[in-house]
């Protein structure tokens, strides 16, 4: 085992993935010579060659609507868009098509792809660098939305992704590619789509978050234990769609109170959903409302006001106490 | 320095081979063996009493809205008779006799007019891809298409189609330079049918012609008359050609005509005169094609009607077994079909949901 920063991570799965399968393909903007801006796909051209990790020209929908015209060949391609930010020209490509293929040829076609975009603040970046926007992909129907929280699972994520029958578009948090190394297996490991996962467990509280504001909430849970004795369970859920609802579900059934966590804005987010599915399946078991700690619903701010727009542990802390006051 | 002329390498041509008033240009005239010649006939014809049919239905209530294609028969039957079936076809919404050509069958085409996906499945025989409604935007997945024939190197092609409209979309310019750039054997066929709804080709670019977009990105662009199934066949088959050989891409621009509204639901004559339509008649790429066939010794009169008669029948058979199909087609919980490869949780409990809902209607109905 070696320990692995997020980037290197995903490069060990693109790698891996790209040896055992000669359909996966790596296309987008600067992922070749240049190994991607965030050199995720560093070395990867000397390996595989330039007709299998392709350097494209600078367009969004090209990119995408590529992809697509691929993976209705049989190929899987794992497309790069530089920023999530830069996503929206081509998101007609995804709702018009990625995601209705398979439904509209009646099952003739699929379209196994994956698109890997870095999403979140918190790295000092430039405007349409910063947001988070994985509502608009998984209100969408007929796509996967997956977003890792660590080098580990967004690893074992990514290959699953490559590996899937359906378009995935698989969020990477820019804050986490090089804030922390992890142990990653050489041997391959896949992680199951639409499955989410405690990282710490508690019978006080459930927090439900996701990508980069794991880190914050696994903050906030200490605190909350070292200051006031408070056991927090902690689910990362890791897919956002399709939503695994079972587990933080039986997870409030024990602990009857909830904070929904995501640095996306509130209104409308992953989180109204995450607490509708908790009125709808655990209402009874409930002895407080539910708190959200997200984004304002506005434009997240350039970089020296991020820090006071990203939720933090404190944030979550004071959401926590309030639940647990009740 | 100087300020110097910079030779930009290409131009255009128009190609016209059977002109408007069926005469023909014995120099040009393609290589097309009898029987092929019959069968486009054929599919030219069946395409019009098809599109013809379709209206009448949609007035009957018995189809939904539909985009019609007459006038524009030539221009997309033409361009795909030239195609392997192994090729891929792209079409977006206005292809109908080519994908009737390609094995697309009269059915399906009533079944997805009236509101069936069912409509829409393409026979495992054919590499075709659905009818594709945004416009312009079915033209990249053709280039990843190519792309993907190119790495596995094999030598089928694909053609696209779309209309003048879409080539103001950014998505025609970004698969043209992606074509260009890797050189996949992809075929853009336009069907330049004058009006993008109400929009006419005059005002939606000021270029002269559609065909010279092409070479900015260093793809061959030609123009034909697109009324013209001899001068649509032998671009498209030169353009094939090249792009089975290696050559990469070709755009060609059919100009043509809609003959009929953009779609059921539209009314031409908001922006367009009777006077502009009545000349277009004039120049029906089916009385020009079955003018050659008869100057040709290969269509009589007799013949004529013969075909008539075969295709009126087939597309009442059509009809016919397209509105008993419908009957056992229409269960709501279908719709959950193909959503994803395997349905996830919340769509079972939603298609739980559905069905108990349905039961439930059942239920009031039958004690009401």
């Amino acid at each position: 085992m070696a320990k692995m920063t997020m980037v290197q991570a995903l490069n060990l799965a693109l790698s891996q993935e790209m040896e055992k399968d000669d359909s996966v393909m790596v296309l987008g903007e600067d992922v070749g010579v240049d190994g991607g801006v965030f050199r995720v796909t560093d070395g990867l051209i000397d390996k595989y060659g330039d007709q299998r990790v392709i350097d494209t020209p600078l367009a969004e929908a090209g990119i995408v609507g590529m992809s697509i015209g691929m993976a209705v060949y049989g190929l899987r391609p794992v497309c790069e868009i530089q920023f999530s930010g830069f996503s929206y020209q081509n998101f007609h490509q995804i709702e018009n098509h990625a995601s209705r293929l398979r439904w509209r040829s009646q099952g003739r076609f699929h379209v196994p792809m994956v698109l890997r975009t870095p999403y979140s603040g918190g790295v000092r970046a430039l405007e349409h660098h910063s947001e988070s926007r994985e509502a608009y992909y998984a209100h969408t129907p007929g796509i996967k939305m997956v977003i890792p929280s660590g080098p580990r699972n967004a690893r074992a994520l990514l290959i699953s992704a490559i590996r899937d029958p359906d378009p995935v578009i698989f969020y990477e948090s820019k804050a986490l590619y090089r804030a922390f190394r992890e142990e990653v297996p050489e041997e391959e490991e896949t992680f199951p789509i639409g499955t989410s996962q405690i990282v710490r467990e508690g019978t006080d509280l459930t927090m439900i978050s996701y990508g980069t504001m794991m880190r914050p909430a696994l903050e906030a849970a200490s605190i909350l234990q070292e200051k006031d004795g408070v056991e927090t369970e902690v689910i990362d859920l890791l897919t956002i769609s399709p939503l695994d609802d079972a587990l933080f579900v039986q997870s409030v059934h024990k602990t009857g109170r909830a904070v929904v966590i995501h640095e996306a804005p509130g209104s409308f987010g992953p989180g109204a959903e995450i607490v509708s599915r908790i009125m709808e399946k655990a209402f009874f078991y409930l002895e407080a409302p539910i708190e959200r700690v997200t984004g304002y619903d506005i434009i997240i701010p350039l970089f020296s006001r991020e820090n006071s727009y990203i939720p933090s542990a404190q944030r979550i802390v004071r959401a926590a106490k309030k639940v647990l006051s009740t | 320095m100087p300020k110097t002329k910079i030779d930009v390498p290409g131009e255009v041509h128009f190609l016209s081979i059977l002109n408007e008033y069926g005469n023909l240009d014995k120099t040009l005239e393609p290589d097309i063996a009898e029987d092929v010649l019959l069968k486009l006939y054929h599919y030219l014809l069946l395409g019009r009493r098809f599109d013809e049919r379709l209206i009448s239905l949609q007035r009957q209530g018995r189809i939904g809205t539909f985009p019609p294609i007459s006038g524009q028969e030539a221009a997309h039957l033409g361009a795909v008779a030239t195609m392997r079936p192994s090729d891929w076809m792209v079409p977006s919404f206005r292809e109908t006799a080519a994908e009737l050509w390609r094995g697309r069958t009269l059915e399906s085409v009533i079944l997805y007019n009236n509101g069936y996906n069912e409509g829409v499945r393409i026979p495992e025989s054919s590499n075709d891809l659905p009818v594709s409604v945004p416009v312009g935007s079915q033209i990249l997945h053709a280039v990843g298409l190519g792309y993907a024939i190119k790495y596995r190197q094999k030598d089928d092609v694909v053609m696209t189609f779309f209309g003048d409209g879409a080539t103001s979309e950014g998505d025609f310019h970004e698969g043209l330079n992606f074509a260009g750039v890797f050189q996949t054997p992809v075929i853009f066929v336009c069907q330049n049918n004058q009006w993008a709804i109400s929009m006419p080709r005059s005002k939606q670019t000021r270029s002269k012609t559609l065909a010279q977009k092409a070479l900015s990105y260093a793809v061959p662009g030609i123009q034909v008359d697109g009324n013209d199934i001899l001068a649509v066949y032998a671009a498209a088959q030169e353009a094939v050609a090249s792009a089975r050989s290696g050559e990469g891409s070709t755009l060609i621009e059919c100009v043509t005509y809609r003959m009929a509204v953009h779609t059921t639901a539209d009314d031409p004559k908001r922006y367009r005169t009777d006077e502009e339509v009545a000349e277009w008649q004039k120049r029906d790429p089916l009385v020009r094609f079955q003018k050659y066939l008869k100057d040709k010794g290969l269509l009589t009169d007799d013949g004529i009607e013969a075909t008539e008669a075969e295709i009126t029948e087939k597309i009442q058979n059509a009809v016919d077994s397209a509105e008993e199909e419908m009957k056992s087609l229409g269960n709501p919980l279908d719709m959950f079909d193909h959503a994803y490869a395997e349905l996830p949780p919340r769509l079972i409990e939603q298609r739980e949901a559905l069905a108990r809902e349905l039961e439930e209607i059942q239920k009031e109905s039958n004690h009401g």
